[in-house]
């Protein structure tokens, strides 16, 4: 087989992930020499103004990083800002954390599922297009992703930026009567969440496998979502666990030349965070009934050690993840007697706090360092997405070269290889900033062509 | 033909344009009224201008996206911003106070590997504009009017009262009057419903600026609240972080 030489592939502007971003590829005689995820998406500078802010505006406003995950970024933020001032809250008000929480999960994992990764194994451009053919299915994802968006309002006000979140809880509290109307929303889509496991359950699944190091938070009794102890499944089969105080001291942020996100490594090695992770640490704490789900995608038992690690198949990990978000909404409503405050206050003491959530795209750490006035004097964000994009870039330098030795792709199929290999890890590029842009760079022994056809940018115009 | 829309993105968190993808009970019957011609979000068809109708989030922060905005302006019949970061720069704007490249160094290891403008500015700072949608994230059910609106060539309608309307309206007891709770609802642009006083908070103005602004009068009220000089210019400097900005220069005069 012959190949062609040095190619360079240059995706100007990915489609269907959250934020804008670009890939290059650069191929040299056969070998895939580069892989480089691009975040070309503005650096917007949360932890620089969140300086001189007031210790309890970081959950309003670290909300503002992410319009896809708001309540990660406020449950985060939250938990930092509480341990910094030595409060826990009560065990009622973390109960009604976790269903705000559940509602972003299903909201954000039936986006994902339905409207961004779904097309790519039916051979559509989107969801709309999608719906030509699929239209009850795509109907079907609409009503479950406005289930969790109800949840959301119910318990927010809105689903993007919710503006009921505070320090030490709730600025209003529901009563049992306004939760009730949810609970029918509810129960229509935890049909509905099944129905996604076992339609996704029958796609084509191509080969593949993530090297990385996997990390997600854990808690003894319950599948990790509000709060856990940061918990790693290595490559080689061994785990370990770290305060979550000590969280940048193994999770260590670099600054790459070719993009605006920041590049970490988990004690030195590449590290994945998200659904794969969470199933594999966590999976045997899932509900009875998200674990017969995982049974029925095919995923194995996670009780008797099965771990997916091929990131195609992380939809239906989200899938069951969203089985298991409905059925512990519906479990927390049931169980729920309103608190008899909305909130605990929490007063200013000057020290430091850290926090760290599971966002539906993997691990959100937060750090505060508050004086005596509760004026926040540092701030440090670490999102999922700047965690993964060196796994993620692994993963597509295996998969192109895979490409490359089984055949020879044109450009157009390697990018659609690449894209989908991009947007099967949910990447939430706007979180990243602080993400991406496909150039695929083949050289042919010392001539260089650049086949790119988009700057990044470039608004098709 | 069915017109052609398209969505386009700056600096911002992309929550504006997933409100697009949040009318879940719309959207199909949405995408069979109009052709998503550029929508990177929810498609990777990308169709080449020129556009009926672009929906512009975001703000320009960058040299490139400068150029950007100018290219989507000529490709479009009609451009209409949506958000806070379009209209009035959004949160990304604090810059605007501050050192940019001492921020740089705060943030980022190797500054010299980021580019940006000292400054986040809106949309219309750099092109023509024919509609803002305002709000920190813009509301579904306004969204909706401004894509009919502009399709059925009317103008859309969007009140520019405050939020103590839609208090009034909504019969929420006045969070101010009743419980000394610090509010910018006397100066914020409707369109939330307003949202916070529902749930027992003051408005933090994520709607920006409305129609009449008097900060003379608000200011005594946010004072007398608990709040001292330094918080209320936090209050007023937040998600729509340049826009009060001229009615406090006004103020002060």
């Amino acid at each position: 087989m012959t190949h062609r030489g040095s190619r360079l592939l240059h995706v100007g502007s990915l489609s269907r992930v959250e934020g804008e971003g670009a890939l290059r590829l650069h191929v040299h005689d056969g070998t895939v020499t580069d892989a480089q995820l691009n975040i070309y998406e503005p650096p917007r500078f949360f932890e620089a103004f969140l300086r001189g802010r007031s210790y309890t505006e970081p959950p309003d406003i670290t909300a503002r990083v992410c319009g896809i995950c708001p309540v990660a970024y406020q449950m985060s933020a939250c938990a930092a800002i509480e341990d910094a001032c030595a409060v826990s809250v009560d065990p009622a008000i973390r109960a009604l954390r976790r269903l705000l929480y559940c509602g972003e999960w299903i909201e954000s994992q039936a986006l994902h599922i339905y409207l961004l990764h779904a097309p790519d194994f039916l051979g559509r451009a989107s969801a709309i297009e999608l719906a030509r053919t699929h239209r009850a299915e795509v109907e079907r994802g609409l009503r479950l992703k406005k289930a969790g968006n109800s949840l959301m309002e119910l318990l927010g006000g809105r689903a993007v930026h919710p503006v009921n979140v505070r320090l030490g809880g709730f600025h209003r509290v529901p009563t049992r009567d306004e939760l009730r109307p949810v609970t029918e929303e509810l129960r229509q889509a935890l049909d509905d969440a099944w129905n996604t496991v076992r339609w996704v359950a029958g796609f084509e699944f191509p080969d593949a496998r993530v090297e990385a190091d996997l990390l997600a938070l854990a808690e003894p009794d319950t599948y990790a979502i509000e709060s856990g102890t940061p918990t790693v499944l290595r490559a080689d089969g061994t785990t370990g666990s770290f305060p979550v105080r000590d969280f940048t001291e193994h999770v260590a942020e670099t600054h790459m030349p070719h993009s605006t996100a920041l590049h970490s490594r988990l004690d030195g090695r590449l590290h994945l965070t998200g659904s794969l992770a969470r199933f594999a640490i966590s999976g045997a704490r899932l509900s009875p009934v998200a674990l017969q789900a995982a049974v029925e995608a095919g995923l194995g038992d996670p009780r008797e050690g099965s771990v997916c690690r091929n990131p195609f198949r992380s939809i239906l990990v989200r899938a069951v993840e969203t089985v298991y978000a409905v059925g512990e909404a519906l479990r927390i409503i049931e169980a729920y007697e309103p608190p008899a405050r909305p909130y605990t206050e929490v007063p200013p003491v000057a020290g430091v706090g850290h926090g760290a959530t599971e966002a539906p795209r993997g691990v959100l750490y937060h750090r505060y360092e508050i004086d005596a006035d509760g004026i926040v004097t540092s701030a440090v964000l670490v999102p999922p997405t700047a965690q993964n994009q060196g796994a993620i870039e692994d993963d597509l330098r295996r998969l192109a070269q895979r490409a490359i030795g089984e055949g020879d792709p044109d450009d157009g199929e390697l990018t659609a290889l690449c894209e989908r290999a991009i947007r099967n890890h949910d990447p939430c590029i706007s979180c990243s900033t602080h993400f991406l842009d496909l150039t695929v760079v083949r050289t042919s022994g010392d001539a260089s062509r650049d086949t790119s056809g988009d700057t990044p940018g470039d608004c098709h115009a | 033909m069915a017109p052609t829309l398209a969505v386009f993105k700056l600096a911002s968190c992309d929550g504006c344009q997933l409100t697009l993808l949040d009318c879940e009970d719309e959207l199909l019957a949405l995408a069979g009224e109009v052709e998503i011609a550029h929508f990177l979000e929810a498609s990777s068809a990308v169709e080449p201008g020129p556009y009926d109708l672009s929906l512009v989030e975001g703000s320009v922060t960058t040299a490139e996206d400068a150029e950007r905005v100018r290219a989507i302006r000529a490709a479009s019949r009609h451009l209409v911003t949506i958000g806070a970061c379009a209209t009035a720069g959004g949160i990304q704007a604090l810059r605007n106070f501050a050192d940019v490249d001492e921020y740089r160094r705060v943030v980022y290891a190797h500054p010299e590997y980021v580019e940006t403008l000292a400054t986040s500015t809106p949309v219309s700072a750099h092109v023509d504009v024919d509609f803002e949608l305002r709000g920190c994230p813009i509301d579904r059910r306004q969204l909706i009017e401004v894509i009919t609106a502009f399709l059925s060539g009317r103008k859309p309608d969007i009140p520019d009262h405050s939020v103590c309307f839609e208090c009034k309206r909504r019969g929420t007891v006045c969070v101010t009057v009743a419980h000394g709770t610090p509010c910018l609802g006397p100066v914020t642009h409707a369109g939330c419903g307003a949202l916070c006083p529902a749930y027992h908070r003051g408005c933090f103005g994520c709607f920006g600026p409305s129609g009449s602004v008097n900060l003379p009068a608000l200011i005594p009220l946010l004072r007398r609240d608990g709040l001292d000089d330094a918080a209320v210019e936090r209050f007023l400097h937040t998600f729509n972080a340049a826009a009060f900005e001229k009615f406090e220069k006004e103020s002060a005069k």
